[in-house]
Formats: C-alpha cells, sequence, structure tokens
C-alpha cells in the first residue's frame, strides 16, 4: 500500500529531504576528526541518491547524522536539514531536524516512522536474544495505533513482500537461525515496517556474497517503484552506484567532492578523485593481463587531514600552490551538477 | 538442548568425584590413620587399646586394605550419608555439622543476590555515563573492593563497629535465640543477622561484577544492532535496556558459576573473623586438631554445594540465551 | 603533506610491537605510577633488612604494645628529626615493668645508620640501616607502627614481611605461568580430545571452592617441616587453582593468531611449527601474557595473606603479611592496639597497584585495538 501522501509530494519540485552544509565532529583524545565536514545534497521523491567514496570517508556518518543518532563523542556541528512534511490537511511542510531535540518525541517519531535505515552488517544489525518477528512488530507497536496481533500480521506481510519463505513460520526464527541473504531481506522488512518515505541504506549489500547482492538490489529496486520510495544508497562500489542511483555525491574526506545526475558522472566525471575511483573499477572490454587501476596512497590519518584540498596529496593533476593552499569551493557544472577542483576555475 | 544439559551433568558428576578424592587426599593426608589418632584420642583420657583391638578396629574400618579400596569403601558410606564419627567431638560428622552447612549456604546465596542486585544497575549506571562523576566514584569504589580482601574487610568494619558503637557485631543470632531450636522468631533473628556479614563478603564480588558489566555495556553498546534499534525511534532508555543490556547479561550471568564457589570460599574465612556459626571456623578448628573425618566432609559438602550451585547457573544462562537453546535443535 | 606528519606516520608504520605497547602504556598515568609503586615495593624486597630499624624476631616484653610514635621534624627551628625516649615504669597493680614515652628526653634521628646485623641479599654481612638513632640510650627505639604485644616493632616486620608476600607471589605465579602456557598451549596446538580433556579440567577446577581445599591441604603439611619447606608447599597450593586463568588466556591467543595471516604466511614459507610457535606466536601475545600475570598475582598474594591469617599458612618465626595480621584477629586485642592493622595497608596498596598496572599493560598489548 502505496503512501497517498507521495502523490501530492512528488508533484512538487521541492525535494523531499535537503541536506545543508551537515558538519559532525568527533572530540577525541588526539584531536578532533571532521568525519563530516559541510556536505549538502537534495533528495527527491522516488529517487536513488547514491552516495559513494572508500571507507573513512564520511558516508555513514552522515546517514546517521541525518537521524540524529550519532554516537559518542561524536558531535553533530552545524548544517541544516530539510525534511518535507505533510500537516494533518495535506498541505506539506518542511522542518529542519537539527532544529529539533534528538531525544524529544518529534525526532523519535520521524525515525523509523518517515525515515528508516537498513545497515550494513545483518548479522550485527539484529539483536540475537529477541525473534526476527519481535524486533519487527517493535517499530510497527511504536509508530502505529495496530496492536500486537494486527503487528504481527503485518510483519508476515512485510516478510512475504521481500520474499522470505513461509514467513508465517520464519517469524519465530531468531536472526542467527537465517542465511545472510534472508537476514538482510528481513533488514529491509523492518525498515519498511512503517512506510517511511525516506530510506537510507548503508552498505546493504556488502557483507553478502554477489548473488545475494544482485537478490537484494533487485528487491530495493522493485520496493522502491512500488512505493514511490526515496533511497539513499551509501556505498563504496561504483558498480552498485551505476545499478542503482538516479543521483551521486561523491565523498571523500567529510566532504562532498562532485555531485551530479549518475549518467554525467559515470560519462564525463570531473573531479580527478571521481576519475581515479572509476578507474578503478575492472571492466569486461579491458585488455586482458593490464593492471587495474590503484589509487596512490590511502586516506590520510583522519586527525592529519591535509591543507587545502583534502585530496591534493594523492592528486595526480594537483596545482602546486594552489590546491595545496586553499578550499575549492562547489562551482556548477551545468544542470544538477557541481565540482570542488580549482580545475575548473574558482578563486584560490 | 538436551545434549547440553547432558554434558553438563556429567561434567557436573565428574566434578564432584574429583571433589572426593581430593577430600579422601585431605583425610588421608596427615600422618598415621585413623586408628592411631582414635588410640592417641583413647589413651589421652585414660584408656588403653591393646595391639590386637588395634588390628580389630583397622579391619573393621577397613585401613588394612589398599587405599583405593578404602576410597571406594568410604565413598559408599558417604553416599548412603555416613561419613563417619568426629574424633574431637566423639559424634557423628553429620550431627555436628548441622544447621552450619545451611547457614553457610543461606549467607552465601543472600550475598550472591545482593552482589546481583546491586552490581547489575550500577554496572549499568556506569557504562551508560561513561566518564561521569558517579563512573569515576563506582570505578573507584570497585577497585578498593577489588583491593581489599574480605577478612580485612570484616577486621576493620568489627573494629569500627567496637570502637564507634562498642558493639560487638559477629554472629548470625542473637544470644537468646543461639542454642533455641529453630522457630519463626528465630528465622526472623537470622534475617536481621544476616546482612552486614552478607554485604562485607558480597563487596569484593560486587567490584568486581561492576567492572565486568560495565565492560561488557561498553562492547555491547557501540555494537550495529543499537543503532539498528535507535533508528526505529525508541526511546534511548529502552534501546538501551532491551538491546545492550540483554546481550550484556549473558557474560554477567555465567559468572555466577565462579562467583558461587568464591562466595562459599570468602564465608568460610570472613565467618571466622566475625565468629558466625557456619562450617567455617568449624573446619578451621577441625583441621587444627587433624578431626579428619571432620575435616574432609566439610571440604566434599562444601565442593558439591558449589557444583550443584554451578550446574543450576548452566541451566539458567541455556534458559537466557536462545543460541544455547537451538544450539541442536 | 607536511613532513612533521609524514614522519608520524613513518613512526607509527615502523615501530615494533614493544615500542607501540609502551607508547600505549605510557598514556595510561594510573598504570605507570602503580608500576613505579610496584617496583618500590621490589625494591624493599631485596633491601628489607635496610629499611627495617629494629631486629623484626627480637621480643621484649616491656615494649609490649607501644603506640605509633611521631618523628618531630624540627628541633629549635632547624632541621634535626627526633623522638622521643622511654623510660622504665613498673605498673604498681600489675608489678610488671614496661616503657613509657618520656616527653621530655630527645634522642635524635640517624640515617645510613648501624643497627643489628644482617646478611644482605642473603649473603654479605651488613649492620647499615636507612634509620638509626644517634644519643639513644638501650630502652630507646624507633616505633613509627608501634610494636606487637611481645614488643616487636612492627615497622620492621612489616618491611621483612614483604620479603616473604611478595615472592611466595611471584613464585606461584611462575609456577602458574609455566602450567598455564604449557597446558593452554597444548590445548590450542593439539586440540581434540587434548584440548577437551584440557579444558574440561580448567572448569572443574575453576568450580571448586578454593580456600577450604586450600585449607585442607595446607593443614596436612606437618608441623616438622622446615620454614623453606612449607613455603615451597604453599606456592604449589596456590598455583594449583591459578594457572586456569593463564591457561585460558595463552590458548585463546595461540588459537586467535593462528588464523593470522602473517602465520598462514609463515606456514606456507615452510617455517617449522617450533620456529612458528617461538618466533612468530610467541611474541606476539608476550605483552598479553605480562598482562595476565600481573592480574594474577594480586590473587597469589591474597591467597598467602588469607592462609597464613588463618594459621595454615606460613608459620612463625616465618614473617608475612598475613601472619603479621593474624595477630589483629582477635576484637579485643585490635580494640587495644588498632595500629596493628597497620599491615593491611602494605596489601591493599599491592593489590591496587598490580591490579592498575595489569589494566594498563593489557590495553597497551592491544596497540591497533
Amino acid at each position: 500500500m502505496p503512501p497517498i501522501l507521495m502523490v501530492d509530494l512528488m508533484t512538487t519540485s521541492q525535494p523531499l529531504l535537503s541536506v545543508k552544509n551537515l558538519k559532525t565532529y568527533f572530540a577525541l583524545d588526539d584531536g578532533v576528526v571532521k568525519a563530516v565536514d559541510g556536505v549538502s545534497f537534495d533528495i527527491h521523491a522516488g529517487r536513488t541518491l547514491g552516495i559513494v567514496g572508500e571507507s573513512g570517508c564520511g558516508k555513514s556518518i552522515t546517514a546517521r547524522t541525518i537521524l540524529g543518532i550519532v554516537d559518542r563523542p561524536g558531535r553533530i556541528e552545524g548544517g541544516e536539514i530539510w525534511l518535507t512534511r505533510q500537516a494533518e490537511d495535506g498541505t506539506p511542510y518542511q522542518t529542519d531536524l537539527l532544529t529539533l531535540p534528538l531525544e524529544g518525541s518529534e525526532m523519535r517519531a520521524i525515525r523509523g516512522k518517515e525515515i528508516a535505515l537498513v545497515f550494513q552488517e545483518p548479522m550485527a544489525s539484529f539483536s540475537h536474544y529477541y525473534t526476527v518477528g519481535n524486533q519487527i512488530m517493535e517499530s510497527i507497536l511504536l509508530h502505529t495505533a495496530l496492536g500486537e496481533e494486527g503487528a504481527r500480521q503485518r510483519a508476515i506481510d512485510l516478510l512475504g513482500m521481500v520474499g522470505v519463505p513461509k514467513p508465517e513460520r520464519r517469524i519465530d526464527d531468531y536472526p542467527f537461525q537465517l542465511s545472510g541473504g534472508l537476514r538482510q531481506r528481513v533488514m529491509i522488512a523492518m525498515a519498511l515496517a512503517c512506510d517511511p518515505h525516506v530510506l537510507i541504506a548503508d552498505e546493504p549489500t556488502t557483507a553478502l556474497d554477489v548473488t545475494t547482492q544482485a537478490q537484494v538490489l533487485n528487491l530495493l529496486q522493485t520496493i522502491q517503484k512500488e512505493r514511490a520510495l526515496s533511497v539513499i544508497l551509501i556505498t563504496h562500489d561504483m558498480g552498485v552506484i551505476a545499478e542503482m542511483a538516479d543521483d551521486v555525491v561523491v565523498m571523500y574526506l567529510g566532504r562532498a567532492v562532485e555531485r551530479g545526475p549518475v549518467d554525467a558522472i559515470f560519462y564525463d566525471p570531473k573531479h580527478p578523485y571521481t576519475k581515479a575511483l572509476l578507474r578503478s573499477i575492472p571492466s569486461i572490454t579491458a585488455k586482458p593481463r593490464t593492471k587495474l587501476a590503484t589509487l596512490e596512497g590511502s586516506i590520510p590519518h583522519p586527525f592529519a587531514r591535509p591543507k587545502g584540498c583534502p585530496f591534493h596529496p594523492r592528486c595526480a593533476e594537483a596545482i602546486k600552490g594552489v590546491c595545496d593552499r586553499y578550499e575549492p569551493v562547489p562551482i556548477a557544472q551545468g544542470e544538477g551538477r557541481d565540482v570542488s577542483c580549482f580545475l575548473y576555475g574558482g578563486q584560490p | 538442548m538436551l545434549a547440553y544439559i547432558a554434558r553438563r551433568a556429567v561434567l557436573a558428576v565428574i566434578t564432584m568425584a574429583a571433589i572426593s578424592v581430593l577430600s579422601f587426599i585431605i583425610i588421608q593426608a596427615p600422618p598415621g590413620d585413623f586408628v592411631d589418632a582414635y588410640i592417641a584420642n583413647l589413651s589421652a583420657s585414660g584408656s588403653s587399646v591393646s595391639a590386637e583391638e588395634a588390628r580389630g578396629l583397622r579391619i573393621l574400618y577397613g585401613l588394612d586394605q589398599p587405599i583405593y579400596v578404602q576410597y571406594v569403601k568410604w565413598m559408599s558410606r558417604v553416599l548412603v550419608g555416613d561419613f563417619g564419627e568426629s574424633m574431637e567431638w566423639h559424634r557423628p560428622v553429620a550431627e555436628v555439622i548441622g544447621d552450619r552447612l545451611w547457614l553457610t549456604v543461606a549467607l552465601s546465596l543472600a550475598a550472591l543476590i545482593l552482589t546481583w542486585g546491586i552490581a547489575l544497575p550500577l554496572g549499568i549506571y556506569s557504562a551508560v555515563r561513561q566518564y561521569s562523576v558517579m563512573d569515576y566514584i563506582l570505578t573507584t569504589i570497585s577497585f578498593i573492593g577489588l583491593a581489599v580482601p574480605n577478612f580485612l574487610l570484616a577486621l576493620v568494619i568489627m573494629y569500627f563497629a567496637f570502637v564507634l558503637f562498642g558493639a560487638n557485631v559477629g554472629g548470625l543470632f542473637s544470644s537468646e535465640f543461639d542454642l533455641a531450636p529453630w522457630s519463626l522468631a528465630k528465622a526472623w533473628d537470622l534475617i536481621k543477622h544476616l546482612p552486614l556479614p552478607a554485604v562485607i563478603l558480597a563487596l569484593a564480588g560486587t567490584a568486581q561484577l561492576i567492572r565486568i558489566m560495565r565492560a561488557n555495556l561498553l562492547d555491547e553498546l557501540r555494537k550495529p544492532y543499537v543503532i539498528t534499534a535507535r533508528a526505529k525511534g525508541l526511546p534511548e532508555w529502552r534501546v538501551i535496556m532491551k538491546y545492550p543490556v540483554r546481550a550484556a547479561l549473558n557474560p554477567f550471568a555465567s559468572t555466577i558459576a565462579y562467583l558461587f564457589p568464591y562466595l562459599v570460599s570468602g564465608s568460610i574465612i570472613i565467618s571466622l573473623v566475625l565468629s558466625l556459626p557456619t562450617v567455617g571456623p568449624l573446619l578451621l578448628k577441625a583441621l587444627i586438631a587433624q578431626d579428619m573425618f571432620l575435616a574432609g566432609t566439610i571440604v566434599l559438602l562444601l565442593g558439591v554445594m558449589t557444583v550443584i550451585g554451578t550446574f543450576i547457573s548452566d541451566l539458567v544462562l541455556m534458559w537466557v540465551d536462545p543460541r544455547i537453546r537451538h544450539e541442536l535443535d | 603533506m607536511s613532513t612533521d606528519q609524514t614522519s608520524r606516520e613513518e613512526q607509527f608504520a615502523v615501530a615494533t610491537q614493544w615500542q607501540l605497547t609502551w607508547w600505549r602504556f605510557r598514556k595510561h598515568k594510573l598504570a605507570v605510577l602503580s608500576g613505579l609503586i610496584v617496583i618500590a615495593f621490589y625494591i624493599i624486597v631485596l633491601f628489607a633488612d635496610f629499611f627495617a630499624y629494629a631486629d623484626p624476631h627480637a621480643t621484649d616484653s616491656r615494649r609490649s604494645h607501644i603506640p605509633p610514635q611521631t618523628i618531630h621534624f624540627f628541633d629549635d627551628g632547624a632541621f634535626k628529626p627526633y623522638v622521643h625516649g622511654l623510660t622504665q615504669k613498673r605498673d604498681l597493680r600489675t608489678f610488671k615493668l614496661s616503657y613509657q614515652i618520656d616527653p621530655d628526653r630527645k634522642v635524635y634521628l640517624d640515617v645510613f645508620a648501624e643497627g643489628y646485623r644482617y646478611n644482605l641479599f642473603g649473603l654479605i654481612p651488613s649492620s647499615t640501616h636507612l634509620l638509626g638513632l644517634k644519643n639513644a640510650q638501650p630502652e630507646d627505639g624507633i616505633f613509627l607502627l608501634g610494636t606487637d604485644l611481645v614488643g616487636r616493632d612492627l615497622w620492621s616486620r612489616i618491611m621483612v614481611a614483604t620479603r616473604i608476600s611478595l615472592t611466595i607471589g611471584l613464585a606461584g605465579v611462575t609456577v602458574s605461568l609455566f602450567l598455564g602456557v604449557l597446558l593452554g598451549g597444548l590445548s590450542a596446538v593439539y586440540g581434540g580430545v587434548v584440548d577437551m580433556m584440557i579444558q574440561r579440567l580448567i572448569e572443574i577446577l575453576r568450580s571448586m571452592p578454593t580456600i577450604p581445599l586450600w585449607m585442607g591441604l595446607a593443614a596436612a603439611l606437618p608441623n616438622t617441616w622446615t620454614v623453606i619447606q612449607v613455603y615451597l608447599a604453599i606456592t604449589i597450593i596456590i598455583s594449583f587453582l591459578g594457572w586456569t586463568d593463564l591457561a585460558r588466556v595463552v590458548r585463546g591467543k595461540f588459537l586467535a593468531l593462528r588464523n593470522e595471516d602473517f602465520i598462514a604466511a609463515a606456514e606456507l614459507a615452510g617455517a617449522s611449527q617450533f620456529r612458528i610457535i617461538f618466533h612468530h606466536m610467541l611474541p606476539s601475545f608476550l605483552s598479553h601474557i605480562i598482562a595476565a600475570t600481573s592480574l594474577a598475582l594480586p590473587a597469589m598474594i591474597i591467597s598467602e595473606t588469607s592462609l597464613s591469617f588463618l594459621g595454615l599458612g606460613l608459620r612463625p618465626p616465618a614473617i608475612s603479611w598475613g601472619i603479621l595480621l593474624q595477630d589483629a584477629q582477635n576484637i579485643e586485642t585490635l580494640a587495644l592496639a588498632p595500629w596493628l592493622l597497620a599491615a593491611a595497608v602494605p596489601v591493599i596498596i599491592i593489590i591496587l597497584a598490580f591490579n592498575f598496572l595489569g589494566d594498563g599493560l593489557r590495553d597497551a598489548a592491544d596497540p591497533y585495538g
């Protein structure tokens, strides 16, 4: 049952979720780690936004920041997260989630109800002390008026919908009794329990084998079409992005270095980092026995963030005296696209 | 599941057998045998035993047979409840021990409940409010609890009670109930006297369990399933109580298995300081007087009780951990 | 990338396991302080007689239960530490001779003074002590912590007791360590039936109430044994149950390491089993073993203290903390001479110190953790 609300919202050009200049820092003993440092992006209803980057670039923290569940010692230092919601009478209005108290009832009502999360490790993301049914029903009981019976029936329906065989029996299983693929399906069912508008999928397929990966991605695509869901897909895998995403944000060290529609990014990458990421995808058309291009160096130590453009120490095209001194700002590159790189102008 | 229970039961039986062998070694260890001691005892009271009579006694008690035969004989007597005779008291060992065994169990159980009751909430608090002032205070207290052997704590508390209130805090009964037969009033008197020794006994264990609970919970709090639960929009306290606390409870529950033997051990030693009518002082006296049947029996019974306690805790653990429950399904 | 940062990263990259452990350990201030305290205690162990100032075995009924005496540091405005002398008095009711503090007479303290004769490390005869008195009469003395019933000086006895209490802990831990590494290692290397048997043995030992067993075993030691024999026997008794934790640590680490890539690499390179264990595995969990050892020591010390306190451990004339505390067992004595509890202070300090040290070492042993 697709939510009626979406139809209204899809007709507006207003983004469903608009993240502006988000900053989340971790104050550690040895210094401050700027895990997310000024990231902005928009998600429109019914579309998929892919956030891509190497591990440690702040993708997952971005997801948690949107839900306001950053662990200590992490702190949301600034920015805006505008969520388009619907008032009682059906008129859309916007709320900046960061102005809501993190532990307040309003924020809690949004978590799981309007924005839901699918997590990377299905094994570790479930508690092994409760049945999957218990864990799915929990949010239904919390956010809807359904009683115990109704919630159970809905949980069984959800399990059937995500393709779990014999859902009426599986609902009483413990997570450790399920296979990895099934567990991830149950995880998706759990996220969909209250008909959220936005689904954040944080590396949903990383821990799965290749065939199961494809099945889970297909499932996500089907569900998204059926429900006109907005999906934020977080991954380090350019292949997954190519298959799933409509728009892409490329992150490096807590910043969005390039944004744009998926085709534009893949066929005409601008930022040297994006180019390098694309080069590192194994290609079936490549000449045999050629070495796969790898990105030189590794992500710098989180305390020792390079001055200037964070990517310049690994960048082949870095401009001496510019990239190592000044921080680039996003420069528009046609419709819905921008790149933060001095190669494309911008006054140092 | 049944296989699990069977495995634990077999292990419990083997442990008891090992304890019985050790107890027998303790009985056998002093130079000379029971008859020598018996004769010495008799001649001390004026009567004498001829060599012939001594040989008769040895045959009667099977002391002329190889050691393993003696062990089997002793065990077969023990299994029907005949623990032999106390040399010092000239009465059956079972009678000498009497209520003391149950009082030891009562004291250890009271300490166990206290340990859990205190350590659980404090451990949770300490972990959830990590690095708060209270966390530091609790950590300090638990380190001190860890470092002060409980007999020392008993000594210090006794000293202060004596100096400040002029009271002797020892004993488990008021003087009027000491020798009285069991009655409701006597039981109530026991309940009134139990808390102080139980607290002293519980302190070190509590300190340890607070640390264990805190460490476990800190580990669990970092697990992804906590984020899953938060992302559902549950209130923070419900997230914590339902998920990480539940998970941290498991290793915590498994600590009974060694906490109980530890408390029984501790009760022996603080009973001496606080002169509690448990088996502790009796064991010490028996050991010093080389009243070996009494001493061996006490060691045996304490061992068996701890094994039973451990076995029960295993069953509890199985009952609370779905993974063990489903292990063989 | 700035040079400073490069060098820092390089430093991390080339640091050995030991350096990383040391760097992490250094950050735990409490653990470092505890380490220093432990070192200080072991210095006392080495030079116990030097830190004592009165013969710990010399009794004098007239000095019975003298309370602790304060040292006055300044005399006539100058730094000249002194204590008050004693005078002999006869109690008019009991006709017993006893010493009383004479507030009019000052006896000055001396450092590196001559005192009773002893053998340093049991070999070198000496009579030099840290403290002594200058213008003393035979009855005078320093009584930092008072005296016991038979007039022996408590401070000096605590100093000498440290020797036994701390070395018995070390000896016990050494035996435990040997058993633990041997059985834990066997358990991990051979697996299967051997592992099962050893694991069950550990479980059995752990589910036994230790104190009654110790008491029984200790009581079985013949009265005729010498101090050394009893010392060795007690060491074996307390380490009998202490090795199980160490065996668990060793087995766990062994199993975890066996799956590490560098062990697989060594195996593929054709290194012998022996070389893999001693060259590759042992160094990488040595730090864990050291941490576990320092956490096992307090239990050993408490065991010895408890047994001796009960009168079932070491026996006088041996002096250990437990034996000193035996005097404080009786509430009447304690009310009369509360300073006898002073022997508890070093017990508590050293147990705390070993615990903090062990915690710090354990955290430091996982430099990447």
